[in-house]
């Protein structure tokens, strides 16, 4: 795929394979050498493709297919049980007359509005209700097309309850761009490092100096990439900027085309939002008409336009690299760095590569000054951060504060009694405890890509590290070996903790898997997978002593369940027949 | 001017764009690795080359090697994780050394005997693998498959075609084979491709060869992994092939 | 000096260790000054006193297999696992593949030459487990002799480091998987 293809990437990869699981309910062998011929790639090529992703399936889905989330905010295990048995359908099967599909999914960004779900890849339902699961199992029973479904029940709101440097004022789609068009593209990069910005999905690298690296990166074009592959459980913050701030985001893409001498740019959205698609175009599209995106933008001798590419269901594609792998139509693998993207990304040539906040922010800098700006936030972390807030809290939603607030000062204003535990940064960040309350948010103390999660005192903490665990090994990529069998190894041993059949030597294990998945991993998923565990350990240690048997060794698993399939084919029960 | 490198003490000379691996192997000195092959681009997945470079770990087979660069190598730290990661790739797969017509010529075994490996220390996986016999001469066994990737590479660059590649996710990761059915037989591999030769385990075994030398006298029943550079041994096989 | 007390027993194994250790063969004789066998086929002694030593080959495919193994771990201060089957599963794992029920069913219901067709049911034949696991999944085990089997000088090495006393330990030219 190159950039001159059609502004909607019709043929890209991704977008094929879609419509082809839209239409076919599942991506058989026939589909995928018919693809592989028509967009002429390798036939592995596109196999590799579809089974990567989890939003492709090579066997068929039901007609309603619902992906549930099972994160630890916007999932709900009960209400899936109770929706699979209302259904008669078990989790990851498709029911025998081909009506309906369930299975999980992870985090769907939703975690403002509670339990919520995917239904046939493009809709999300939130707000789940026992209720609202009794109406939906009537409507797929009786076989409602989902055009005559409630409405109502696909609106998702923003839930912004705090604004500050970047929410609180209207912006004016093009004031940004107006501002520099009479700029020298190098004069807008130093604006942008003289601001202070640092990267807002957590690593914190300067975003002026990434752009100057990349505007001095020899190639035949440039690109832009705006990330909004936002699947961190517990973040949603681009959800809402993109729902809301459309215009701030592709104001701040094409300054940083200007910048750095960009024609085309990309924005890859997460599969989860994929509802947000029509709107986002019909965006573009308005901004083409007023001469922001285009040719001659503005009049003056400048070209760029932006093109949107759907993820499928993968959070390692969040990881800079492997996203621009999934954009040039391959499996979601991080790249070997270096060379980093400023200097080899996509197609080879540089690329910028900036999360959805920071892209915003770089338009309210260019139209406020870096004065401005840096006079918000401490020495070392300028400006404004939004925090995505879910969990056990009265007010969930968007919080926008300067950087420096207090971990308590958040608590206090989403109205978070009784909290037991805040997993900052989601599960790839960290897990504190009270004592922590009063540590500031900033790069240089709790840095987070935005994700905040409450647990209250009643929540079981081994059950939410659980969680975790799981999710890192269904989203480790499977590259490197640490990851690929640590991760799945961690999600056993947490399992097996969590069924009360560990013993002290099981922790030892689980310490030292941890310490080598997180030193010896190829990319960031990796290194950060056993956080929340060795978090844990560290600062709840009592959650995991009083869940072990005072015993030498318990067996890796049940022996009395080993010997179900014997006993059903011998028909027999006698106590001899148990362990 | 000459640049080096200090590999635990020892000064090892480097060229530029070599890599600590390249510049180690080219010394003599042994650095695990599984995934690693001097004429295939590295890409550093296996992670039993992992060194410490001033203090940080790093893949030693993708890591550019720059002039006063002190490597530990073959210190207990590493060796014990080293050892770990074996283990890993043993309990994932299904190897049963005794069933595998490449024991004996396995470096994924050679590697675990370096290692003193005694045993997998992990549950096991037990996974469910398809074999691949379609072909008349090449059998394709993915219980022993360790996704080393080497296969897929030498196919693309050396054997300039494009016969495997990787699909699934995490530990569903799979070998797959670029053809209409997906078999083997389909492919367009042949028996004297790199990519049929190339495979460190058993994965990937030549038909009609087994037993040609017993057990007992293979490879690494008489010499240490250490001391063998087997793909530099095979490569330079295929060259001659070649020209 | 007291005799060290040995026991051995093969679960889900070919006797190929029990065979391979015998090929000491008249070592056996300057062994027995210095340990003597409890449980094991040799002696034919069908429970664990108290021993120092336990040797186990093969894996774990049926609930015998378990009892046995719990009684091993129970008498015997050292359990070592002894060989690829006891070790990972081995040649017995590969049924691993497929569902018990199909293995069961290929065996005494459809394959060839099957007469009289059922699955055995009578409370005397152990019932099978759903997977072959290797022993340490199921209780501790203190050293590992590799090998397939691992070779006579290989037993004699680690029970002679046992007698006098010291940590096992395998030279590399022992260590073999097959």
């Amino acid at each position: 795929m190159t950039a001159e293809h059609s502004p909607q990437n019709t043929d890209h990869l991704l977008h094929v394979l879609f419509r082809e699981q839209q239409r076919a309910r599942f991506i058989s062998d026939e589909a995928i050498n018919n693809i592989s011929k028509s967009l002429n790639l390798p036939r592995a090529q596109v196999e590799g493709v579809v089974e990567f992703y989890t939003f492709f399936h090579r066997k068929p889905r039901g007609r309603f297919d619902i992906l549930f989330s099972n994160c630890t905010s916007c999932g709900d295990t009960k209400l899936l049980k109770s929706l699979c048995e209302k259904l008669n359908v078990k989790p990851g099967r498709i029911r025998s007359d081909g009506l309906v599909s369930v299975d999980q999914t992870s985090c769907i960004g939703m975690c403002d509005h509670g339990a919520s779900l995917l239904l046939n890849n493009c809709l999300t339902i939130t707000s789940l209700t026992t209720e609202r699961i009794d109406q939906i199992v009537k409507l797929i029973k009786s076989d409602t097309v989902i055009q005559a479904w409630p409405r109502q029940w696909f609106y998702i709101g923003d839930n912004i309850h705090k604004k500050g440097l970047l929410l609180t004022e209207p912006f004016k789609s093009g004031s940004a761009l107006k501002a520099i068009i009479k700029r020298s593209s190098i004069d807008v990069i130093d604006e942008i490092i003289a601001s202070g910005l640092k990267g807002r999905g957590g690593a914190g690298f300067s975003t002026g100096l990434k752009w100057k690296l990349c505007r001095e990166a020899v190639g035949d074009t440039h690109y832009v990439i705006c990330n909004a592959d936002e699947g961190e459980p517990g973040t949603f913050k681009d959800r809402v900027l993109l729902n809301s701030y459309a215009d701030l985001v592709f104001e701040g893409m094409t300054i940083s085309a200007y910048a750095i001498g960009a024609k085309q740019g990309f924005l890859y959205l997460r599969g989860e939002y994929r509802y947000l698609l029509d709107t986002l175009n019909a965006t573009l599209q308005r901004r083409r008409e007023t001469g922001l995106l285009g040719n001659n933008i503005l009049g003056q001798d400048f070209d760029f336009d932006i093109s949107i590419v759907v993820g499928a269901g993968a959070y390692v594609c969040g990881e800079e690299s492997a996203l621009i792998e999934s954009l040039e139509e391959k499996r979601g693998i991080p790249r070997i760095r270096p060379p980093f993207p400023v200097t080899q990304g996509y197609l080879g040539q540089p690329t910028a590569v900036n999360n959805v906040e920071t892209l915003a922010a770089t338009a309210k800098i260019i139209l406020h000054g870096d004065h401005w700006f840096k006079s918000h936030g401490t020495s070392q972390s300028k400006g404004s951060k939004l925090l995505s807030v879910s969990g056990n809290c009265a007010r969930p939603g968007i919080y926008e504060y300067d950087f420096g607030v207090s971990l308590q000062e958040v608590l206090n204003d989403v109205g978070a009694e009784n909290v037991q535990a805040v997993q900052i940064g989601g599960p790839a960040g960290r897990l504190l405890k009270p004592d922590h309350f009063s540590r500031s948010i900033s790069f240089e103390d709790l840095s987070t890509g935005g994700s905040l999660m409450i647990f209250a005192k009643h929540r079981d903490m081994l059950a939410v590290i659980h969680n975790f665990s799981l999710f890192f090994a269904h989203e480790s990529c499977g590259f490197c070996t640490p990851c690929r069998v640590g991760t799945r190894l961690l999600e056993k041993n947490m399992s097996k903790l969590c069924s009360g059949r560990s013993t002290a030597y099981d922790i030892d294990e689980i310490r030292h898997l941890s310490a080598l998945v997180s030193q010896y991993s190829h990319c960031g998923l990796g290194t950060s997978a056993a956080n929340p565990i060795m978090d844990g350990l560290k600062n709840f240690p009592n959650a995991f002593e009083k869940r072990l048997l005072n015993r030498e060794m318990e067996p890796e698993f049940d022996l009395d369940s080993e010997l179900s399939e014997a006993r059903l084919m011998t028909n027999r029960d006698d106590p001899g027949a148990h362990l | 001017m000459s640049q080096s490198i200090l590999i635990d003490g020892i000064e090892v000379p480097f060229k530029s764009n070599q890599t600590i691996m390249d510049a180690a192997l080219a010394a003599n000195i042994y650095i695990p690795h599984l995934c690693h092959n001097p004429c295939i681009k590295p890409h550093g997945s296996c992670k039993l080359c992992t060194v410490e470079v001033n203090g940080h770990t790093t893949s030693s087979c993708t890591t550019k090697a720059e002039d006063g660069q002190k490597v530990i190598n073959n210190s207990e730290k590493l060796n014990k994780a080293r050892l770990t990661i074996t283990q890993m790739l043993f309990i994932e797969g299904n190897h049963l050394c005794p069933t595998c017509e490449k024991t004996g010529n396995c470096t994924l075994q050679a590697v675990a005997y370096h290692l003193g490996m005694l045993d997998g220390h992990f549950p096991q996986f037990y996974p469910k693998r398809e074999v691949d016999a379609s072909h008349p001469s090449i059998m394709l066994d993915r219980d022993r498959c360790i996704l080393c990737e080497l296969c897929v590479r030498a196919s693309r660059e050396f054997d300039k075609k494009d016969v495997f590649a990787i699909a699934g996710r995490g530990d569903n990761a799979h070998l797959i084979v670029n053809s209409p059915s997906g078999k083997l037989r389909d492919s367009d591999i042949e028996q004297n491709d790199l990519a049929a030769h190339i495979c460190p385990v058993g994965a990937i075994l030549i038909k009609e060869r087994g037993y040609e030398i017993p057990i007992g006298c293979r490879t690494f029943d008489l010499r240490s992994v250490t001391e063998i550079d087997l793909g530099d041994v095979k490569l330079s096989e295929k060259s001659s092939h070649h020209e | 000096m007291s005799k060290l007390r040995v026991a051995t027993t093969s679960l889900a194994g070919c006797f190929g260790c029990h065979m391979s250790f015998l090929d000491i063969d008249e070592r056996i004789i300057e062994l027995l000054d210095h340990v003597e066998f409890n449980r094991s086929p040799l002696t034919d002694i069908k429970h664990c006193d108290p021993c120092d030593i336990g040797l186990i080959e093969g894996g774990l495919c049926n609930i015998d297999n378990v009892h046995v193994l719990k009684e091993f771990r129970a008498s015997c201060k050292i359990l070592i696992a002894v060989g690829a089957c006891a070790i990972n599963g081995g040649v017995p794992a590969m049924r691993n593949h497929h569902p018990l029920s199909e293995c069961l069913a290929e065996s005494y219901l459809n394959g060839i030459g099957v007469e009289n067709p059922q699955i055995p049911d009578d409370v005397e034949v152990p019932l099978l487990l759903n997977k072959v696991h290797p022993v340490h999944e199921v209780v501790k085990i203190d050293y590992y002799l590799p090998g397939c089997p691992p070779p006579a000088d290989a037993f004699m090495k680690v029970l002679g480091d046992l007698i006098e006393g010291r940590e096992p330990l395998l030279p590399r030219t022992m260590l073999r998987y097959d």
